[in-house]
């Protein structure tokens, strides 16, 4: 900072002057002033280094990498005014070097390996996934035979995080489909004076699919996350080793009561939504088309068979099933630093609600075919 | 470096710690801290758990705010900086978390170019050069420099961070309890680097520690904290004399003695 700024260039007479401070700071602009020297390839050149004054490992370095290169290219070259000081710091920059040049360059991988590495990843990952859900099934039964020794406390805390404090959400969300769904249905029915079919339009849609599926991926975007980051963070302090070493399963402590708890939870979820949703479309129903609260209520009772509203539920514990191992397992596949916390966590949210949809899609075909 | 040696530079100061007073709600760490760390000296802040080393040291690296009192660094009182000042500062102080702190998402040779990319305008290949210096320098084996933290030993870990400590070639080094959780061999050979690495760069070390053999091998002075005070403030040998019933207990407990036996020995 006191010093002047660092330069390299050639004299006339063909040494090459260095002066000024290689330090760190200068760094840059002297690397500048190094690719525009002329290329020499033969004859001597003297370095006249006596005008430097400071020298860093940075700058030692520079210089040292400048000396190969001029060397390299064919040249002799002797140093010139080297203080005692620099010279020791110029030998151990040049020791320390020397260790570097064991380092192997890394061979790259082919792609042909890479697909190869790619696909079995994928036949692992799915071998791990089953070998979790096998796990966590037979933990699951023989605690269902001994009931005493599932973790209630757990369970009930998980019950009031992942149910009860979600109620505002998923509220808040259904309340807003039913008003889109009577919405976009009013402006269809009132063209043919059906006014009174947006019964019909918003029980079966809300009941069978949105609320489910709403509530399914709102839980999963909420509790599968958590769930993941929970025990990922825990897997990188070591806890799941150290519950281990205790003596006390991660699956029935870790996994059991978050998966029972989201099945009573989203089932519940889901008939709240359900209410709230039906409840957002009389609204629109009663402004846009003057269909009057008893009117809807009325029609509801007739038209909505009951089986529509248990097909609708009847779809949640198995998503809720699915999310909680999703998010447990990523949990779990967590390795190493922190960085992985974050990718398992996103990789459980995307894959609980990608199986969630499929799953629905699948009962949809299944339900068809049976003509329900 | 010893005490005649000194005599003949004057000495400067880097660091002044005056009356120091920190406190975190009613618990109090510091009640009154001054200390002074010279030019090119190795100075050690000892003492036991939690009487507030790690506090000092965070402090004097302005991650925290003391209570009350004054720090000087560089002659510059850190409470009279602005923006520039503090990241002048930053630039020539490098830091050595207990634990590394190595980020996690990145190899060994990115964490050590980290500094050198954010601060520096340098070719890409400029910069690798000279991570990969600063790791050789470190005696962190060259085989593993692409290596994630989480692949690495912690002695390896120690070492690679040091490296990323030492990128901007800082005057002044911090390290927070280096040897902490080493076996003796690896805490002696970071001991060895330490000293090696003074002598190299001509570096100021800060070192933080409880480590009683690293104190006799490495430190100039050493300051022992307790009760929130300085308890004494010298070298080994004139703290081993001293009268004060807690550094008596420190220095002559069964390891304090074993180690002081060792390091006479070694004379």
């Amino acid at each position: 900072m006191l010093y002047e700024a660092a330069r390299i260039s050639f004299t006339p007479n063909g040494t090459l002057f260095c002066a000024g401070a290689w330090t760190l700071d200068h760094l840059a602009e002297l690397e500048r002033q190094i690719l525009t020297l002329p290329k020499t390839t033969v004859g001597h050149i003297d370095f006249e280094v006596g005008a430097i004054d400071a020298l860093d490992t940075s700058g030692a370095w520079l210089l040292q990498r400048t000396l190969k290169q001029f060397e390299g290219d064919g040249c002799t070259i002797s140093l010139k005014g080297l203080s005692n000081d620099f010279a020791t710091l110029m030998q151990t920059v040049a020791h320390n070097w020397t260790q570097t040049e064991q380092l192997q360059p890394l061979q790259p991988t082919g792609w042909m390996a890479r697909v190869g590495q790619f696909a079995w990843s994928y036949v692992v990952n799915v071998r791990k996934g089953l070998a979790f859900v096998g796990e966590t099934a037979t933990v699951s039964f023989s605690l269902l035979t001994h009931a005493n020794r599932i973790r209630w406390r757990v369970l009930l805390y998980n019950l009031q995080v992942d149910g009860l404090n979600a109620l505002p959400i998923v509220g808040l969300l259904s309340f807003l489909m039913g008003i889109v769904i009577a919405y976009q249905g009013a402006e269809q029915l009132k063209t043919f004076g059906a006014n009174i079919f947006i019964v019909d339009l918003v029980g079966i849609a809300l009941l069978r699919e949105i609320a489910p599926l709403i509530t399914a991926i709102l839980v999963a975007g909420r509790s599968g996350s958590a769930y993941a980051a929970q025990i990922g963070a825990m897997t990188v302090t070591e806890e799941l080793d150290a519950l281990r070493a205790l003596g006390i399963s991660p699956t029935s402590l870790l996994v059991v009561p978050r998966a029972l708890a989201l099945v009573i939870a989203l089932p519940l979820l889901t008939v709240f939504a359900n209410a709230v949703g039906v409840f957002g479309g009389m609204l629109i129903a009663l402004i846009q088309l003057g269909v009057t609260f008893s009117e809807f209520l009325n029609r509801f009772e007739y038209a909505i068979v009951l089986r529509h509203y248990l097909i609708g539920i009847g779809k949640t514990p198995v998503f809720a099933v699915i999310i909680a191992l999703v998010g447990c397992y990523q949990g779990f596949q967590v390795s190493g630093g922190v960085d992985s916390v974050g990718r398992h966590t996103t990789i459980s949210v995307v894959q609980a609600i990608f199986l969630v949809i499929v799953t629905d899609a699948f009962f949809s075909i299944l339900f068809n075919w049976w003509g329900v | 470096m010893n005490a005649d040696a000194k005599l003949n530079h004057p000495r400067t100061r880097l660091i002044e710690v005056n009356h120091i007073q920190t406190r975190f709600g009613a618990a109090v760490v510091h009640e009154d801290v001054s200390l002074a760390i010279d030019k090119g000296e190795v100075f050690a802040i000892a003492g036991g758990n939690g009487c507030g080393k790690s506090v000092l040291m965070r402090e004097m690296i302005l991650l925290q705010q003391p209570t009350g009192g004054e720090i000087k660094i560089f002659g510059q009182n850190i409470k009279s900086m602005n923006e520039a000042d503090i990241a002048a500062l930053r630039r020539r102080c490098g830091v050595l978390f207990q634990h590394g702190a190595l980020f996690s998402s990145l190899n060994v040779i990115d964490n050590v170019a980290v500094p050198l990319r954010e601060h520096t305008s340098l070719s890409k290949q400029l910069i690798e050069e000279l991570s990969l210096l600063k790791i050789a320098s470190t005696g962190f084996p060259m085989a593993s420099v692409t290596k994630y933290p989480n692949e690495l030993s912690g002695g390896m870990r120690r070492r690679a961070a040091l490296a990323r400590a030492m990128a901007l070639d800082p005057e002044l080094l911090f390290l927070d309890e280096p040897t902490s959780g080493l076996d003796p061999i690896s805490a002696g050979g970071f001991d060895e680097l330490t000293q090696q690495l003074r002598e190299w760069f001509h570096l100021t070390i800060v070192i933080i520690t409880h480590d009683l053999d690293s104190l006799w091998r490495i430190a100039d002075r050493v300051a022992v904290l307790g009760n929130g005070k300085v308890l004494g403030i010298g070298t080994m040998s004139e703290l081993a004399t001293s009268m004060d019933p807690l550094i008596h207990e420190y220095f002559y407990g069964p390891r304090g003695r074993a180690a002081r036996e060792q390091a006479w020995n070694r004379k």
